[in-house]
Parts: C-alpha cells; sequence; structure tokens
C-alpha cells in the first residue's frame, strides 16, 4: 500500500489520466433530480450519507443537550415543559418522566444508527473504499442506492414515533419485557420498523463493500496492498453481515411478542427475557466495533500521511482488526453480568474479553510507532488523530475495569459505563470522523478548510467531551446508575461539571459548522494533493473533487512487495 | 487462609507488573486487608462523634425527634423511618466520606461493608486504577515524545521503518502478561461473589415492581413489606407522611427499609412481578438483576451496622429513578425482635435472643406516640397469597403508593 508506486496502463501518468477522463463520459453529470434522488454514484450516495449523518448528529446532539440541561441541577426541571410541548396540554407525572427514557433511547438509536455508521461506513466508505482500490464504483451501484434511501423511511419512523404514540422509552438495548408489555402503543413497534430498515441498509451495504472489496481491486492491488482504511471496511462489512440478521430476528420476536401472541421473552408462556438481551448484545457488541474499526483504519491512513512514514507493522494492523472483529463476536454476555449468569459463564467472558485489549494495544502502539522516526505536520486531521489515540486509550482501559465481571456487580449500568462508551465512541469514533472529515474533505468538495478554524474546532471540542465526560467517572465510581432524569443531591457537583462541558462542546461545534460553511462558499481550490508525499493513496492521484467517474482505465498498482 | 491466599496473589500480581515493565505499581499492591476501608472498628456512635461537625444532616424535624440511635438497643430497631436517624447513622466518616450513601464530589468508590466489596474495592484501588492510569500516561507521554521529537522542523527526514518484529512481539505479550496479572484476583473475586450462603443464612427476597419493591423473608414465617421511595415535603398532601433527614437522602429513602442482620450471612433473591429491575447496594458492592419467570440468588455479609442506600439499576418504566433500596442493618438480636414484632418467626437458634426482646414493642414508621396499640396494624400476616395478585398493602401514610401516579413537585 503505501510504498506501492502507482503506474496506470499506458506511459500516462495518473494526473493525464484523468485529464484526459475531463473531457469525455467521466464528468457527465445527470440533472439534478437524477443525481440525487436516484444515484448510482458510490461518490454521489457518499455525499448524501455524509450529509444525512451531518443532520441525524445536530438532532442526536441536540437531545443530549436537552438531556445535560434536564441533569445539570438535581430534580426535575424541564421534562414537564417539554412534555406538554411534544403532546399538548398538562402532563402527568409519568408521561414526563416517560419522555426522559424517549430522549436517551432517542439519543442511543440515533447517534448509533443514524451517526455514526453513515458517516463511517455509507459516507467514507462509500467515498473512498472504491478509489482506494482502484475501482470505478461499487459493485452493485443501484443497491448501493437503496443502502441510503431505506435510511429514510427508517429515521423518519423513529422520529416520528414520538408524536404518534408516547415515544419508545425503552432504552436503545430494547430490552423485554419493557419493550412487549411493558410499553404499548404504536411507538415501540415504529422504532423496531425503524431499526428493521436500517439493518437492512446496512446488511446490504455490507454485501456491497464485500463484493467491491473482494472482486473489483484494480490490478495489482493485492489483499495484503490494500490501505487499511479498505481493511477496516471490509472488517466491518463482515460483522454488520453476521451481527445484523441477529438482531433483524430478536426484533422480530419482539414484533411478534407485542403483537401476535408469541411469548419469546415472556415467561408467562415458556419465554425467557434474558435470551433477548443473548440475542441483541450477539449483534450489540460487535456493533461497538462496527462503529470504531473504520475509525482505525481512517486515523491509520492519517497518522501515516502526516508521518510521511508508511504504516508501521502494516500486517499486524491488519490482523488486529480481523482479530478484534472475530473476537468481538464471543464477548457478548460482559454486557450481561448483572442478570444472573453462572460463575463459569462470568469466569470465560471475562477472560474473553480482556483478550480484545490485546489487538487493541497492538494497534495504539503501531500509531505511535508509526509517528516515530517520522517527520510530523500537525495540520487538523492530524490533531484529531493524535487525539484520537490518547482519548481512545483512556476509553479503553476503563473498558479494562469493567471487563471484570467482578467488578461489574458495582460498575454495570452505573455512569462509569456511560463515560467507558462516550470515551470510546464520543470521543474516539466521533474524533476519528473529524480526523477523516478534515483529511478528505478537501477532496470531497474541491475546497480547503479553514486551518485555524479547525485547529480551534479541536481545541474547544477536547476541552469540552472531556470536561462532559470525565466527571460521569467519578459518578459511577460513586454509584449513580444510568438512564436517571433526577439524581440524589450527592450527585449534583459531577452533573453540573458534565453539563458546563456540553457547552463548551457545543461551542465547538458551532466552529465547526461556521467553518464547514465558509470552506464551501469561499475556500480556497484544493490541489490534487494537499498533504504531500505521505499521502500515498490513489485517492490523492485524482483531482479535486475528483472526476465523476473515475479510472475508466484501471490504474496498475506495482512496484512494492506485498507485506 | 483467605489472606494468605491473597497475599499470594498480591506476589504474583506484583509479579506480573514487573514482567511488564511496570514495576512502580508493585508498591501499589499490597496485602487487601491493609488497603480495604477501614470501617469495620467503627461504630455508629464514634462516626457520629468524630464528625460532629456535619451539621447539614442533623437537621432536626418531628421525625427525628428520637434520640440519636443507638444501634445496640433492640428497641430502637426497626423498618421504619426515624429510628435509625440517617442523619446520625450515615453522617461521614473522618475522611469525610459518608458510608452507605454517596457523597457529593467524591472521585472514589463508596466505601464497603461486605468482605466480597472490600476485596473488590482493593481490586479496583489498588490493581486496576494504577494499572489503567500509568498505562493512559504512558500512552501519553509517548505521544508527547514523539510530537516533539519527531517534528518536521526536529527530523525533516522520516525514516523508513516499517516493521519490527521483536518490538511487535514485545508489545503483543507485555499486554497479556498484565491481562493475567489482572485474571488472576479476578477470578478469585468471581469466586469469592458466587460462594453460596452457608446453612442458616437469613434469606431476603426482593421483588421489584413498576415502580418500589417488595421484600419477603421466607426463612422467618414468609411476611412481606412494601417499600415506596418517600416523597418531599411539598409533593404530598397536608397529613401524608414526606421525607425527613432522619429517613435519609432525596430520592434515596424509603417508606420501609430492609432491615437485615450484621455479621449473619444473607442470602439475596431476586425476582420481578412486571419488567427487569435491578436490586443494587453500591455499600455491598452488590447488583443483581430481577427478571420476571427467574430467581437470581446471591450473598453477602454485612459487617456493620448502619443504614445502606442504593437504587433501581436497570431501566424500567418512568419511575426508573423512584424506586430506592434502603436497608437498615442492626444487630441479629435486634433482627429477631424487628422479624417477631412483623408476625415472623426467627429460626430456633435464635431463640433466646428472640424470647428477650418479643414483649418490647417495635414503634413503626408513621407510629403515634403510643405504640403499643397500633402496632398489631402493621404485622403483616404471613404469606401465601399470590404477590402478583395480591392488593398492594398499603403504606399506613400513604406517602408513595403506586400506580397512583401522584406526581413530584413541578411537574
Amino acid at each position: 500500500m503505501t510504498d506501492t508506486a502507482l503506474h496506470p496502463q499506458g506511459s500516462m501518468s495518473p494526473f493525464q489520466a484523468h485529464d484526459h477522463e475531463h473531457h469525455h463520459d467521466a464528468d457527465h453529470k445527470p440533472a439534478f433530480f437524477a443525481r440525487w434522488f436516484m444515484s448510482t454514484n458510490h461518490k454521489d450516495i457518499g455525499t448524501l450519507y455524509l450529509i444525512f449523518a451531518i443532520v441525524a448528529g445536530i438532532i442526536g446532539g441536540a437531545i443530549s443537550g436537552l438531556m445535560r440541561a434536564e441533569l445539570a441541577h438535581p430534580g426535575i426541571q424541564y421534562l414537564g415543559t417539554w412534555a406538554s410541548m411534544i403532546h399538548g396540554g398538562e402532563q402527568s407525572l409519568d408521561q414526563s418522566l416517560h419522555l426522559w427514557n424517549v430522549l436517551i433511547t432517542a439519543h442511543g438509536l440515533i447517534m448509533v444508527f443514524f451517526m455514526v455508521m453513515p458517516a463511517m461506513i455509507g459516507g467514507f466508505g462509500n467515498w473512498f473504499v472504491p478509489i482506494m482500490i482502484g475501482a470505478p464504483d461499487m459493485a452493485f451501484p443501484r443497491m448501493n442506492n437503496i443502502s441510503f434511501w431505506l435510511l429514510i423511511p427508517a429515521f423518519t419512523l423513529l422520529l416520528a414515533s414520538p408524536f404518534v404514540g408516547g415515544g419508545a422509552g425503552t432504552g436503545w438495548t430494547i430490552y423485554a419485557p419493557l419493550s412487549t408489555y411493558g410499553e404499548p402503543g404504536p411507538s415501540v413497534d415504529m422504532a423496531i420498523l425503524s431499526l428493521h430498515l436500517a439493518g437492512a441498509s446496512s446488511i446490504l451495504g455490507a454485501i456491497n463493500f464485500i463484493t467491491t472489496i473482494f472482486n473489483m481491486r484494480a490490478p495489482g492491488m493485492t489483499l495484503h496492498k490494500m490501505p487499511l482504511f479498505v481493511w477496516s471496511v471490509l472488517v466491518t462489512a463482515f460483522l454488520l453481515l453476521l451481527a445484523l440478521p441477529v438482531l433483524a430476528a430478536a426484533i422480530t420476536m419482539l414484533l411478534t411478542d407485542r403483537n401476535f401472541g408469541t411469548t419469546f421473552f415472556d415467561p408467562a408462556g415458556g419465554g425467557d427475557p434474558v435470551l433477548f438481551q443473548h440475542l441483541f448484545w450477539f449483534f450489540g457488541h460487535p456493533e461497538v466495533y462496527i462503529m470504531i474499526l473504520p475509525g482505525f483504519g481512517m486515523v491509520s491512513q492519517i497518522i501515516a500521511t502526516f508521518s510521511r512514514k508508511p504504516v508501521f507493522g502494516y500486517l499486524g494492523m491488519a490482523y488486529a482488526m480481523v482479530a478484534i472483529g472475530v473476537v468481538g463476536f464471543v464477548v457478548w454476555a460482559h454486557h450481561m453480568f448483572a442478570t444472573g449468569l453462572s460463575v463459569n459463564t462470568k469466569m470465560y467472558f471475562t477472560a474473553a474479553t480482556m483478550v480484545i485489549a490485546v489487538p487493541t494495544g497492538i494497534k495504539i502502539f503501531s500509531w505511535i510507532a508509526t509517528m516515530w522516526g517520522g517527520s510530523l505536520r500537525f495540520p487538523t486531521p492530524m490533531v484529531w488523530a493524535i487525539g484520537f489515540i490518547f482519548m481512545f486509550t483512556v476509553g479503553g482501559v476503563t473498558g479494562v475495569v469493567l471487563a471484570n465481571g467482578g467488578v461489574d456487580d458495582y460498575m454495570q449500568d452505573t455512569y462509569y459505563v456511560v463515560a467507558h462508551f462516550h470515551y470510546v465512541l464520543s470521543l474516539g469514533a466521533v474524533f476519528a470522523l473529524f480526523a477523516g472529515f478534515y483529511y478528505w474533505f478537501p477532496k470531497m468538495s474541491g475546497k480547503m478548510y479553514n486551518e485555524f478554524l479547525g485547529q480551534l474546532h479541536f481545541w474547544v471540542f477536547f476541552v469540552g467531551v472531556n470536561v462532559l465526560f470525565f466527571p460521569m467517572h467519578f459518578l459511577g465510581l460513586q454509584g449513580m446508575p444510568r438512564r436517571y432524569p433526577d439524581y440524589p443531591d450527592a450527585y449534583s457537583t459531577w452533573n453540573a461539571m458534565a453539563s458546563h462541558g456540553y457547552e463548551i462542546m457545543a461551542a465547538g461545534m458551532a466552529i465547526f459548522f461556521v467553518n464547514l460553511i465558509w470552506s464551501l462558499l469561499a475556500g480556497k481550490k484544493a490541489p490534487d494533493n494537499p498533504w504531500g508525499e505521505g499521502a500515498t493513496t490513489l485517492e490523492w492521484t485524482l483531482s479535486s473533487p475528483p472526476p465523476f467517474h473515475q479510472f475508466e482505465t484501471l490504474p496498475v498498482i506495482d512496484g512494492g512487495k506485498d507485506h | 487462609m483467605r489472606m494468605g491466599m491473597m497475599g499470594l496473589k498480591g506476589i504474583v500480581i506484583a509479579a506480573g507488573l514487573a514482567v511488564a515493565g511496570l514495576s512502580a505499581a508493585v508498591q501499589a499492591a499490597p496485602a487487601p486487608q491493609a488497603a480495604a476501608p477501614t470501617v469495620q472498628g467503627t461504630t455508629p456512635g464514634q462516626q457520629a462523634a468524630a464528625a460532629p461537625g456535619n451539621v447539614a444532616n442533623i437537621a432536626p424535624t418531628t421525625a427525628s425527634a428520637t434520640p440519636p440511635a443507638d444501634a445496640a438497643s433492640p428497641a430502637l430497631a426497626m423498618d421504619g423511618a426515624p429510628a435509625m436517624s440517617s442523619a446520625e447513622v450515615n453522617k461521614a466518616g473522618p475522611d469525610g466520606r459518608n458510608i452507605g450513601r454517596p457523597t457529593d464530589g467524591m472521585f472514589d468508590i463508596q466505601p464497603q461493608v461486605t468482605r466480597n466489596g472490600q476485596f473488590a474495592y482493593w481490586f479496583h484501588n489498588k490493581i486496576l486504577f494504577p494499572l489503567i492510569t500509568i498505562i493512559s500516561l504512558f500512552v501519553l507521554a509517548l505521544l508527547i515524545w514523539v510530537v516533539i521529537r519527531f517534528r518536521q522542523a526536529a527530523n525533516p527526514v522520516p525514516s523508513k521503518t516499517s516493521h519490527n518484529t521483536a518490538i511487535e512481539v514485545i508489545w503483543t505479550l507485555a499486554p497479556v502478561a498484565i491481562l493475567v496479572a489482572i485474571a488472576i484476583p479476578s477470578i478469585g473475586l468471581l469466586q469469592a461473589q458466587f460462594k453460596p450462603a452457608p446453612a442458616g443464612a437469613v434469606t431476603l427476597k426482593a421483588i421489584g415492581n413498576q415502580w418500589y419493591w417488595t421484600y419477603q423473608y421466607p426463612d422467618n414465617g414468609g411476611f412481606e413489606i412494601t417499600a415506596n421511595m418517600l416523597k418531599e415535603k411539598d409533593q404530598v398532601a397536608a397529613g401524608e407522611r414526606f421525607r425527613t433527614d432522619a429517613d435519609g437522602p432525596r430520592l434515596l429513602a424509603a417508606d420501609n427499609r430492609v432491615v437485615l442482620p450484621v455479621g449473619v450471612p444473607i442470602r439475596l433473591i431476586t425476582t420481578s412481578n412486571d419488567v427487569i429491575h435491578s436490586w443494587a447496594i453500591p455499600a455491598f458492592w452488590m447488583k443483581l438483576d430481577a427478571i420476571p419467570g427467574r430467581l437470581n440468588e446471591s450473598s453477602f455479609t454485612i459487617e456493620r451496622p448502619g443504614l445502606y442506600f442504593g437504587q433501581c439499576s436497570e431501566l424500567c418504566g418512568p419511575r426508573h429513578a423512584f424506586m430506592p433500596i434502603a436497608v437498615e442493618a442492626v444487630p441479629p438480636a435486634q433482627f429477631a425482635a424487628w422479624v417477631r414484632a412483623k408476625g415472623g418467626t426467627m429460626p430456633g437458634r435464635n431463640a433466646d435472643g428472640t424470647a428477650k426482646s418479643s414483649s418490647k414493642v417495635i414503634p413503626q414508621p408513621g407510629a403515634d406516640a403510643n405504640p403499643t396499640e397500633k402496632a398489631g396494624e402493621f404485622v403483616t400476616p404471613p404469606a401465601g397469597l399470590d404477590p402478583a395478585t395480591k392488593p398492594l398493602p398499603a403504606t399506613p401514610q400513604g406517602a408513595t403508593n403506586n400506580r397512583t401516579g401522584a406526581g413530584n413537585a413541578g411537574m
């Protein structure tokens, strides 16, 4: 990969090659409606995914703002007002408190299914996997289109559910029996259908990526020469393909329990609520790797680029991701340590969970070793990537604490867990998303972002999320349970600090949007490769933005041995 | 025996850490008993004496008109609040940490009053926490070093190194060694937690309901008590019972406390009548889901009299945050007296203690000045009724009856 040289067929340089393309079909774009609503072009679909993820991120982030406002002080301050705004009229206590559960459910589902996944896999995956392997497009362009458009009704169903029933207040984990006989009304059914559609979208996307990566690599692009981002999307696609059908089965059983009198999860009919948790987390644990693995890939590209060095230990990096993916399927019950598992089960899941720290450690150390001896520059994407490494480490080590089944008799369902998964997701995955966004923004838009605003965005956001999430460790250690709209007064100090952290983070996001709009309107024109000789993957050989159809003449990758 | 075992583990862990090149952590792994929170030796009375300055928690109210609790007096043991006053018993210790409930602005885990809790507390505070801190700082130091040392100005020509098998093997095996070192006490903790309660243990059955707990003592005649959250003064109608500081902190105080004996193994059984709840007391290092159709079992031994508060820890619907768990741990004789007052029975082995105190009348929550005449009203007949179909036992004060949905203030 990084030490391969690019030789398009014939004697043309890549730049001549796309010059040539420019004047033929390559830039023949369909009219607006056909281009954006009937798109089969991987870059346009990637753009749609990114726009969708940004919109969903704004909504999900605004919901977390509501949550932090309510939690800023002990007592119930705003929920009653908000419930009246949504449903009209005076709302009872339980309806107000139910709104809290609707908010936490919506925040979780939106951030997981409609922000991180569409941005990482649908957005950056669609944009850059075909280009990085030298393919003209995805293997199944029309399926790619339906993958995206399934998300629209899915998101609509979820957003509409609070206005049709009382809203789904089950938590994103939709545990039975709270999600079966615990919550009648259409809202939970709509949320379940929303997950069905989003899951179908992801399964189709996963099939598309696997097919593309296995069959459409340019001549000479062996698996062991693929950029690590492509590796990460390949592993992610396999996780999606294997995990999401299990979720689909579990939530279908929920639907039939709710509506058709089955009792899969109802002990009154011989079912078992814990069965749902096993099925859910058999999906749910790979899901957390689905959210972070493409981030690993992006960070690897960015670190190598700005170190002007090939990735250290390429094979170890690639197979560490494979190992994380494989082991990720056999650790699910560590989410269920308080459900009354047997001692042997708890011991197994404790040990298996700890194993994941090994490949994760390999990745952390390899990123540092990539920088070691390099010639480092620190434009915005690199700063985000370095921030990712440290913040993901902090989130990772608390994962080692939580891996211990005996410790979880205290930690389970406390804010310590909330702190942990926000460090790996809100400071891990989201940092990787911003790193990738700044890294590829010039390529995607043809405009340079504003460097000062990018750096400012990083530092404000970095301070904000740490002030927001670090005190949650202390809340968890003092025993504060998750998913509480009100808390004993002894948790006031850290909750107040966390809410201030949200304000700082929101200011950081405002900087991001200013930068985004300014760059799109008035940004400098981006060169084909703004990052210099460290940027060795194929997208930097194309124009910025790339032609509507790239690689009409397939590039040939040679030079450089397999790793 | 057990101490020796854990001391050995400490040595093994220390060796593992040394292998990993983290010898600094060796100092952080002393024998567990030395590091365990020093709560057992302190009686509540001593604690109160040790921290007289904590005035905020002692706000006298009508309900706390009873004299400061003397945990040794059986007459004061009851499920109702004011006997063992939260304001007195749960005063912060000398180090500023509350026992049995959270402390504001604190960084640490709540003090532990069970053996397993103390073991786990040691495991977290002396092994896991130093370890993850060192690892995080190590990674941070490496990052800072490479950022400074290998910035473009300092190192204009990048090296071409992309492999080094030796170092890759090291950074694979070193974490393995660290994890093995963690796994040894971790497995030991699990073993200790799963040790079944011995014969003669007191059985407590905690049943989750939306949104309150019912408790049964199947070995003590099967009487049942119902625990609702106590609301604030401005949230209840005039004349209804409301929370006072003697009952406990806001959102943590319950109208009826679970009374359990100190020093006697407790067998905890949890189940639920509706959705999944989770019975949790942080000071016991205890969290066990209450799942409909299942009986989950665990055990613990409380080593110190006092009041211990916890909260439902599995999302169970709108009032998930409002079904606290309040445990009053008392000496066995006092427990026996309480059981008698509840209409329950003690197994024969405790006959001496119970016989002596059976004539004493236990004041009930909200009871008036002459509880003798009213005590009978509160004796729950031994069960035999299906808890799912039985009408809810109304709390005497009507403070927080369930499903009727009188609200919190401001709602």
